[in-house]
């Protein structure tokens, strides 16, 4: 009798105090927000286009985490949908091209100044704050912080913005991938005995 | 043998390395010659690694040799100058020694062939004259930089973070590449020169041991640096012939065993590497002041008739190297900058030797054939065993290929030094140093795209967090011009005060009147003075009445009124059809009905007094408080929720609209383009444009839909536009027409009536106001003024 009542004395002062313990670690420990919105909106591109249907990124991220299907983000392209599908176990789609036209090329919004009436309209536009100017001054477009995302141009009353590629410079070049077995490199030099 | 190697240093010998044929004797056996003059002189702003120099000359300006013509931008960068001294004719882009055969900006000059010298300020005593950290500006200055290949900033290298100690200095001059011999030949002939810049770094980094490491392939060299170095405490280690010996890591691995960490620098152990070249770079920069304006470059390959070792004025083009060289230009198979293990082939002869400029390989086509058929990997594991940095080229090879840069990554891709030894040894015949190149550009293009969309991501949470603070800031404007209009009902107080005033100052008169007529009845004396407390109360109580009228016109005094009107009204009119309904039954009944029915008109046109009562004080009830207060507050909060949401799905759906309109407005005009053309696909152009227009079409009417959404909503919640409008207006010309009233009473000079009216018409321009902000708050609120 003695042996039975030591024995559940002692699961119960075990569950007291690791139930103590649980509780105290999940108050101290305790996640603010939903981590995998995070996560989500790490992978996305974030230029803040709303191609996908949503005013930006996090928004995206969120209706994601709430189950929507997570191949609508053409500037991120197939290597978004992969990433994505393999953070959330989800099934890898076909990109949804529906959703906008998907480019390989990265571009940069550009504004003709000449023809800039001042009216604001691509300023209140951008997600990213990248376009400085005032009423009735010219506005112009910070290249470094642009991404790309079109926003600006239909707003534009005299569509004085065009989008143009970004061409490689020195320091963003790199090397093509080899075309692969059975064709021939073009860059390699390997020395020969004479 | 002399003192200096009085024992033989323990080498470690690195993993893997290969042996190719050397074909070093093909330029080795010519003394350094002089390159000729060109015609024009291409510097490109950026001949060393870091950020490109700007130019400080303009087109035109004639410059000495020696002066400086851009300055460095930034830590890591570095000067350029004049070779010689002419004229700048141009500045501008052209082809520069970069593999991808870009264009990049340079300053052209056109020598005037008179070599005049700018001032130098020449160092002989440098030893004594200042601290050693005082030369390092110096060598910035000079623009010196790693002339082994990578061209890093010297000055750079010699300014280490005071928690690395710098124990050794190693001086690399192992030139294992094959065909190369500017190091070799420089050793020769430069011998004291060399030690005489090693000695400056020396005095800089003050290190424990100072390492000269020389390939046992080049014997002349190493009796000659020996001779130099004699007596100076200065190490000659003598490394075996094992390509890439002269990696920075392997060389310093094997002459001191220690490893440089991953993605580390040799600084960390203790360890600064330098050239050779760079060593009498250094030695000319301090002692005679001159900026570095010429190197030794190898020029060799089977398609020169006299190849050899030139001094070259940087920004010479190599076309004028080849034809000093004596070049056969037909039987160049390929013309490549650097060895032929780690450089790259030229595209153009037009590309000028800069400072990283070792060799100019025009090799014949036997000599260098075209790369052969790449075949499968057949997993020998050949390529593991020669890699000199301990990687895994097999596994890099797959997740290159597979771009599988994370796991390319975990098998330190980055560690790669692009020897070449792994697709040298391959039977396959894979190019695997461009796997390697193409997955590191990868590597890279991803950094720099994560860190552009983290701080997309910072611009795009700020902007979201000013528009959220602006709005609170609208909505806390819009709280304080609805509290504007309180103080107007906390006069209600007043008024029941005055009331009461008034109430009692009249029972006060009314006593006194009675006392008065009972005095006067008794026939007493205190008639008079009875008489003159009369006076005074009846004053008093118009006073008190006029307060009473004139608080009453107050905006918010009606509120109470109105309760109590509403309740007389219904009373009435409940009395009225009680009336009407005795009236029937006793018509009904054939009784007398007169009565009856006097009394029901009486209470008829009661009740329609009491309803046009109401109805004049609604308006006013209306203005004292355009948002009902109190009672709308619960709603109205969770009005708001809904309203953010709905904001939100608006911005969406506006976005929608505009990316749908603005496709469809582009393959409208690919259509039209296409129609010009006569392209084929026109019928899928179509398509895709009433694809489009169907999408845009979609959103509007999505967007339209919750617009009319929110108008009612508003309506309901009795903020509706349309009433305040009515109301703001109302009151407006209220207020116009108590100014007019003003006016006249002015005119007539009834001073009573100017205070009762400016009185009123203050409150009523009050009014007016309130209404006008209420108006213009709701306008925001819901975001219609723009919908």
């Amino acid at each position: 009798m003695t042996t039975i009542l030591v024995a559940v004395f002692a699961l119960l002062a075990l569950a007291a105090v690791f139930g103590a313990l649980l509780g105290f670690a999940s108050e101290k420990f305790r996640v603010e927000g939903d981590p995998i919105v995070e996560q989500i909106d790490a992978l996305l591109p974030q230029t803040q286009c709303g191609q996908c249907g949503h005013p930006g990124c996090r928004p995206y991220a969120e209706a994601i985490a709430a189950g929507e299907e997570h191949n609508r983000c053409p500037p991120g392209g197939e290597s978004t949908v992969v990433a994505l599908s393999e953070l959330l176990g989800r099934e890898v789609l076909p990109l949804d091209a529906e959703e906008g036209s998907a480019l390989d090329v990265k571009r940069v919004a550009v504004i003709r100044e000449d023809e800039c009436i001042g009216c604001t309209k691509c300023i209140q536009a951008c997600p990213v704050d990248a376009i400085v100017g005032a009423a009735k001054l010219m506005h112009t477009v910070i290249a470094d912080e642009c991404t790309g995302c079109d926003l600006c141009v239909e707003p534009c009353p005299v569509d004085c913005i065009d989008m143009v590629e970004i061409k490689p410079t020195l320091g963003t070049w790199s090397w093509q991938r080899p075309p692969g077995v059975g064709s021939k490199p073009d860059n390699l030099i390997p020395v020969v005995t004479l | 043998m002399n003192a200096s190697i009085g024992k033989p240093r323990l080498l470690f010998d690195f993993h893997g390395g290969i042996h190719p044929p050397q074909n070093k004797t093909l330029s080795n056996q010519r003394p350094i010659r002089p390159a000729p003059l060109p015609a024009q002189l291409i510097l490109p702003l950026n001949m060393h690694l870091g950020a490109p120099a700007k130019p400080v000359v303009q087109v035109g300006d004639e410059v000495l040799k020696g002066q400086k013509i851009a300055e460095a931008q930034g830590a890591v960068s570095l000067p350029v100058h004049a070779p010689t001294s002419g004229k700048v004719v141009a500045i501008g882009p052209r082809p520069i020694q970069h593999p991808s055969g870009l264009d990049a900006p340079c300053i052209v000059i056109e020598p005037d062939g008179r070599e005049q010298w700018c001032e130098l300020h020449p160092l002989p005593d440098w030893r004594t004259c200042c601290p050693p950290s005082a030369l390092i500006p110096r060598l910035r200055e000079a623009g010196v930089a790693g002339m082994g290949g990578a061209g890093f900033p010297s000055a750079v290298k010699l300014s280490p973070r005071a928690e690395h100690p710098i124990e050794q200095l190693v001086i690399n001059a192992v030139e294992c590449e094959p065909y190369i011999t500017a190091d070799d030949m420089l050793m020769r002939e430069r011998a004291d020169q060399i030690i005489a810049g090693v000695e400056i770094l020396r005095h800089i980094l003050n290190p424990k041991e100072v390492i000269v490491g020389i390939e046992d392939n080049k014997p002349q060299a190493i009796e000659a640096m020996r001779r130099a170095a004699t007596g100076s405490g200065i190490e000659i280690a003598v490394v075996p012939t094992k390509y890439p010996s002269g990696g920075e890591k392997q060389l310093i691995y094997m002459l001191t065993g220690k490893e440089v960490p991953s993605g580390g620098i040799p600084a960390q152990v203790g360890v600064v590497c330098h050239n050779t070249g760079t060593a009498l770079a250094i030695h000319r920069a301090i002692v005679f002041g001159e900026p570095l304006i010429s190197r030794v470059t190898t020029l060799t390959g089977k398609a020169l008739r006299e190849p050899g070792n030139m001094e070259v004025l940087l920004g010479t083009p190599v076309s004028a190297l080849l034809d000093a060289a004596g070049a056969d230009m037909n039987r160049i198979g390929r013309l490549v900058m650097g060895g032929p293990m780690m450089g790259f082939t030229l595209h153009s002869s037009a590309i000028p030797v800069v400072k990283t400029t070792n060799c100019i390989l025009a090799a014949t086509a036997e000599e260098l054939p075209p790369p052969a058929t790449e075949q499968p990997c057949i997993r020998c594991g050949s390529c593991a065993d020669v890699c000199p940095a301990d990687l895994l080229p097999q596994q890099l090879f797959w997740y290159s290929k597979n771009q599988d840069l994370e796991r390319a990554q975990q098998y330190n891709l980055m560690d790669c030094i692009e020897c070449g030894a792994c697709a040298y040894v391959c039977p396959s015949h894979i190019p695997l140093v461009q796997y390697y190149r193409f997955a590191k550009g990868e590597v890279r293009k991803e950094m720099a795209e994560q860190q552009k969309a983290d701080r997309a991501r910072q611009r795009f949470e700020a902007r979201q967090d000013r528009l959220a603070k602006e709005q609170a800031e609208k909505e806390a404007r819009r709280k304080a011009r609805l509290e504007g209009s309180k103080p107007a009902a906390a006069s209600g107080v007043d008024v029941a005060a005055l009331k009461a005033a008034s109430l009692e100052a009249s029972a006060a008169y009314k006593a006194a009147v009675k006392a008065l007529k009972a005095a006067e009845a008794e026939g007493s004396d205190q008639v008079a003075a009875l008489a003159s407390d009369v006076e005074q109360l009846k004053a008093k109580a118009d006073a008190a009445k006029a307060a009473v009228r004139d608080a009453g016109n107050a905006p918010a005094a009606p509120v109470v009124d109105v309760a109590a009107l509403k309740a007389a009204s219904l009373e009435a009119s409940a009395a009225y059809k009680a009336a009407v309904k005795a009236l029937k039954e006793a018509e009904a009944a054939g009784q007398d009905v007169t009565a009856l029915r006097t009394e029901a008109d009486a209470l008829k046109a009661k009740a329609d007094a009491a309803k046009a009562a109401v109805r004049d004080a609604g308006p006013a009830t209306a203005k004292a408080a355009p948002v009902q207060p109190a009672t709308a507050e619960q709603p109205a909060a969770e009005k708001a929720d809904d309203g953010a949401e709905r904001a939100q799905k608006m911005k969406a759906l506006k976005t929608a609209f505009n990316m749908s309109h603005k496709h469809f407005k582009e393959a409208t005009a690919a259509l039209e383009h296409a129609e010009r053309e006569g392209a084929d696909n026109l019928e899928e152009l179509r398509k895709q444009v009433e694809r489009f227009k169907l999408k845009a079409d979609k959103a509007k009417a999505a967007l339209g839909l919750l617009v009319d959404q929110a108008k009612a909503d508003m309506r309901a919640s009795g903020s509706d536009l349309k009433s305040l409008k009515i109301e703001a207006a109302q009151t407006e010309a209220a207020a116009r027409q108590k100014a007019r009233e003003l006016e006249a009473a002015r005119v007539k000079g009834d001073d009573e009536r100017i205070n009762v009216l400016s009185r009123e018409l203050d409150a009523l321009q009050r009014e007016a106001q309130v209404a006008a902000g209420a108006l213009k708050a709701a306008t925001d609120e819901q975001g219609l003024a723009d919908a």
